[in-house]
């Protein structure tokens, strides 16, 4: 039995049963950990002291009989920008070494209602942006399927985290693809829930009008369990969305017949890798044998998702980040005056790509640019949106590749941003509409895994886990993990 | 060389006195020890989010209500972008291209009669912290930052461009100061910075149709400074136009000891805010049933309790319009006038007396030491023949003084006026013996003459003697000498 290698909900029964304990668990992963860390680079901070302490503790209610959650004892790492009480938060960012926030995001909250086994937590592209986890402002993490290769991004440190047996599931962010990429590429499960789904408080924010939490995790079962757990209106987030949480385990059934599935033909256009494309075809057909139909529609718009998204998404980042300036927490580089010290600590504390994109987003809203630029992103921000209520007046929910690519090589892309920013075409689009986007495992190009998105309106994550579901039943493609 | 008209516009910053802040539940209370009313929201901690106080919402809907605005049925917030050590986020989160309320007015008094000063826009946003300095912010080794403030609901009132000189301006910042207490949305204290006014201003040559260039001043701490800014500020730029200069369109701050604007270090030169809607707050929907509520419960204004005053009561309009001044003033004089229905008398020791000594010892009239129910007492000491008039103020005074009610004041100084006619009589025949000159003029028709024996009675009374009595004996006994 390897405890490494189980998804949560089998684990959940065995500690239910008696048969494994929840300490006996956590030392399993942590076991794991010391084996393979040193070359995946998944986490940027453990807390096994703290995650054993919690073991104990589930072990003894259950021991005790209680009735506890479905995730009680089950080993989850974070993403390094969720705010967790007395736990350093830094996104990666030599700017936010040392900052210890005094309060819990609210998903942090609602997981440790769960009782779940916090392991620690993991890398990710600076401040979330980038799609490689190569930006971490500390070392990159690595594929675990092939080392050489990125994990995706920006969540990279949390796909590769579950794939590798270093957690049993995962939290990550999402702003364009930042969830469904690094599940994508590392062959796990990710979801990007709707805008509004899971709250955002306590999720250190990167563009606030696009960032999402949601799950990362080894099959479809557990994404809808964790769903469960993290999903719910909070009145500390005024974005939050107020519908009511279904269960969402009870739509994993294996039953599709008639589900009315749209590929946009843009999502399938030059630039996606041919292997990347027969993995596509291949879900194509094995969902027309179980029943869905299948046809090509258009998202006449997508094609500007691009150049919109890097508009909206900096603006707000150039906002959003102004706060790093070395007077309250975090880096401060000391300089004569106010004004010098924050050049100095924002020139020291920021990488690259994050002052590429502040640099970016405050030219977009500069007096004289603003209506050029932010204000044009959100007029197209408004087509896209229209485009996928168009598409979802005749389909259940759109099928495309989460990835144009299978992983490539750390450093293939990083004197490119362009290139870099390529990698997310098919997820920036869902990222704008708002609309919930599943990645899931799909098929291989060689060693590598590909992962294919399943599209559908706002707050049906529930119909997306059902036919993801049922395809993972009939492709078992989840069953292969890699070898380390 | 023709004459300038001046020409000024006026944003007026007011703290709303709601129980928490604008999207936090940290404390908007004022003072406290430094960062104790904070919370990771108002401190702009990675990952926090603003929570819009329906408080906030409600007062500045009352305001724009008072302020005959009209009220926006779908508003939003924006962030003004700037780098500030006492701006958490180093962004203000505020309302920019759709404020809350728009087109309103109010009516001052001028010496031509009422005039309408048009507002332009009222809008809520949240407050800075502040910056403590060892001596000045040039010069000081460090500085330290408190966030109490930081997150206060501010509401930000601009007046459209129709103030013709600095006492209309003055006229303006008191009607509105009056109006925004008499809602009770806000303390509007200049000395503890909850009122805070800032001017616009330039010159034209009168009868121009067109503006000239502004100047900004800010750092005016008292309606007295505001006049004397003014003055200084538009004397600067005709000075500089009839030597054929030009004015530079800046941010100017009034020094107070000297007694003039100086040009703000012009390191906002231009300064772009960035705006750009908060995304973290939704729109905001006011709907017009909600509005109503609002103005259901909206307290009486300044003008329409000045009209009251002189429709019911009969009073002057001069009394009626100090008396509505603030609605401490009209609230004390109403509870005193619900314990002694005479309008008329209540006014004159409310303006007077109680004035006086209220601007004497620089108290507020809320805390005044001389409550309505002691005022009243007074009066009916006064009606009962208890006390004269003038040893009334000197109760007054002890009153004020001590706290104590006025019949023990009475009573312990032994104040009680003498009414005993027989004892009144004998000091009056003394003094009637004492003055036969003046009784003499008198009697040739010199009716000042009687005064001069009255006060000679109350001196040898120390002014206890009832003047009624004293008036009449003081005639018989002139009259049956001359039998
Ligand atoms: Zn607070």
């Amino acid at each position: 039995m390897d405890l490494c290698r189980m998804p949560a909900h089998e684990l959940g029964r065995l500690l239910r049963e008696r048969k494994v304990s929840a300490l006996e668990l956590t030392d399993a992963v942590f076991s794991r950990i010391d084996a393979v860390e040193d070359k995946v680079k998944a986490y940027l901070l453990l807390l096994r002291e703290e995650a054993r302490s919690q073991a104990r503790a589930v072990d003894a209610a259950l021991a005790a009989k209680e009735e506890l959650p479905p995730l009680a004892g089950v080993p989850l790492a974070v993403k390094d920008n969720l705010c967790m009480t007395g736990v350093e938060t830094t996104c990666a960012s030599k700017i936010l070494k040392g900052f210890v926030p005094p309060y819990d995001a609210t998903v942090i909250e609602r997981l440790k209602e769960q009782r779940v086994v916090f392991t620690g937590k993991t890398n990710m592209d600076e401040f979330a942006m980038g799609s490689s986890t190569e930006n971490s402002g500390f070392y990159p993490t690595a594929n675990p399927w092939d080392l050489k290769r990125v994990p995706g991004g920006s969540s990279g440190g949390s796909a590769a985290a579950v794939a590798a047996g270093e957690a049993v599931t995962a939290i990550g962010s999402d702003t364009g693809g930042s969830i469904r990429l690094p599940a994508a590429f590392c062959g796990v499960v990710g979801l990007k829930p709707t805008y509004g789904r899971v709250s955002r408080y306590g999720l250190v924010a990167f563009a606030s009008s696009l960032d999402q939490i949601g799950p990362i995790t080894r099959d479809v079962r557990d994404c809808a369990l964790l769903l469960n757990a993290i999903a719910g209106h909070d009145p500390r987030d005024s974005t939050s969305a107020p519908q009511e949480v279904p269960d969402y385990t009870e739509f994993l059934v294996p039953e599709i017949k008639g589900f009315r599935i749209g590929i946009p033909k843009e999502y399938v256009a030059e630039g996606i890798a041919p292997a990347v494309r027969d993995v596509l075809a291949e879900a194509v057909h094995l969902l027309t044998r179980m029943g869905a139909v299948v046809e090509e529609t258009s998202l006449p718009h997508v094609s500007y998702s691009l150049p919109a998204y890097y508009l909206i998404a900096p603006a707000e980042a150039s906002s959003n980040l102004a706060r790093y300036d070395g007077v309250r927490y975090g880096l401060r580089v000391e300089g004569e005056d106010v004004v010098t010290m924050y050049k100095k600590t924002r020139s020291r504390g920021f990488g690259a790509e994050v002052k590429r994109r502040i640099m970016l987003g405050t030219y977009a809203l500069s007096a004289g640019y603003y209506d050029a630029y932010y204000l044009k992103a959100l007029k197209v921000r408004t087509l896209i949106r229209r485009d996928f209520d168009a598409a979802f007046e005749r389909f259940d929910m759109l099928l495309s590749p989460t990835s144009p690519t299978p992983p490539f090589r750390i450093g293939e892309k990083v004197d490119d941003p362009l290139a870099m920013y390529l990698t997310d075409i098919c997820t920036l689009a869902v990222s704008l509409a708002g609309v919930p986007g599943l990645s899931i495992p799909a098929g291989f190009a060689g060693h590598l895994p590909v992962g294919i998105q399943l599209i559908g309106p706002p707050f049906t994550e529930g119909k997306l886990l059902r036919v993801a579901y049922a395809f993972e039943q009939e492709a078992g493609i989840t069953a292969k993990r890699p070898v380390l | 060389m023709g004459k300038y008209e001046p020409v000024i516009g006026l944003e007026i910053h007011a703290e709303l006195k709601t129980e928490s802040k604008i999207f936090c539940p940290s404390s908007a209370r004022f003072g406290g020890e430094p960062n104790t009313y904070i919370c990771p929201v108002c401190l702009g901690l990675p990952g926090v989010l603003p929570v819009l106080n329906k408080k906030v919402v409600e007062y500045a809907v009352m305001a724009a209500l008072a302020l005959n605005c009209e009220i926006a049925r779908f508003c939003k917030f924006d962030r003004k972008n700037y780098y500030y050590p006492d701006l958490p986020k180093n962004y203000q989160i505020s309302q920019y291209d759709l404020p809350l309320a728009q087109y309103g007015f109010l009516e001052i008094d001028t010496e031509n009669g009422r005039k309408r000063i048009g507002i332009t826009r009222i809008h809520i946003e949240e407050d800075a912290g502040k910056l403590l300095h060892q001596g000045t912010v040039t010069t000081t080794p460090y500085s330290l930052v408190d966030y109490n403030r930081t997150g206060v609901p501010l509401l930000e009132i601009v007046s459209e461009p129709d103030m013709r000189s600095p006492e209309e301006a003055r006229a303006y910042a008191e009607k509105l100061r009056s109006i925004i207490q008499f809602t009770g949305i806000s303390d509007c204290k200049m000395e503890e910075g909850s009122l805070r006014v800032d001017a616009n201003v330039s010159v034209r040559p009168l009868g121009s149709k067109e503006l000239g260039v502004k100047t900004e001043i800010k750092n005016v701490n008292s309606f007295r400074a505001l006049v004397r800014a003014l003055e200084y500020e538009i004397e600067r730029q005709v000075a500089i136009l009839k030597d054929g200069g030009r004015i530079v369109q800046e941010t100017r701050t009034w020094d107070e000891g000297k007694g003039v604007t100086l040009p703000l270090r012009s390191k906002e030169e231009a300064h772009d805010y960035r705006y750009f809607p908060e995304p973290d707050l939704p729109p905001l929907v006011i709907t017009k049933e909600w509005v109503e509520e609002v103005y259901r419960g909206l307290p009486e204004l300044p003008d329409a309790r000045r009209e009251r005053y002189v429709r019911e009561y009969g009073l002057p309009a001069y009394d009626a319009g100090v008396l509505t001044a603030s609605r401490e003033v009209g609230d004390y004089f109403e509870a005193c006038l619900r314990l002694y229905p005479q309008p008329k008398t209540v006014s004159n020791w409310v303006m007077g007396e109680l004035a006086r000594l209220l601007n004497a010892t620089n108290t507020e009239i809320a805390d005044s030491p001389v409550k309505p129910e002691q005022l009243a007492d007074l009066l009916r000491l006064i009606d009962k023949g208890v006390v004269s008039g003038k040893i009334a103020k000197t109760v007054f005074e002890e009153v004020f003084r001590t706290g104590k009610d006025p019949q023990a004041v009475v009573k312990e100084q032994g104040l009680v006026q003498i009414t005993d006619e027989a004892a009144l009589k004998t000091i009056i025949d003394e003094v009637i013996a004492a003055n036969p000159k003046v009784v003499a003029d008198y009697r040739e028709g010199k009716e000042k003459a009687l005064g001069f024996l009255i006060g000679q009675v109350m001196k040898s009374t120390k002014g206890k003697a009832n003047p009624a009595i004293v008036n009449r004996l003081l005639k018989e006994g002139i009259e049956n000498k001359e039998i």
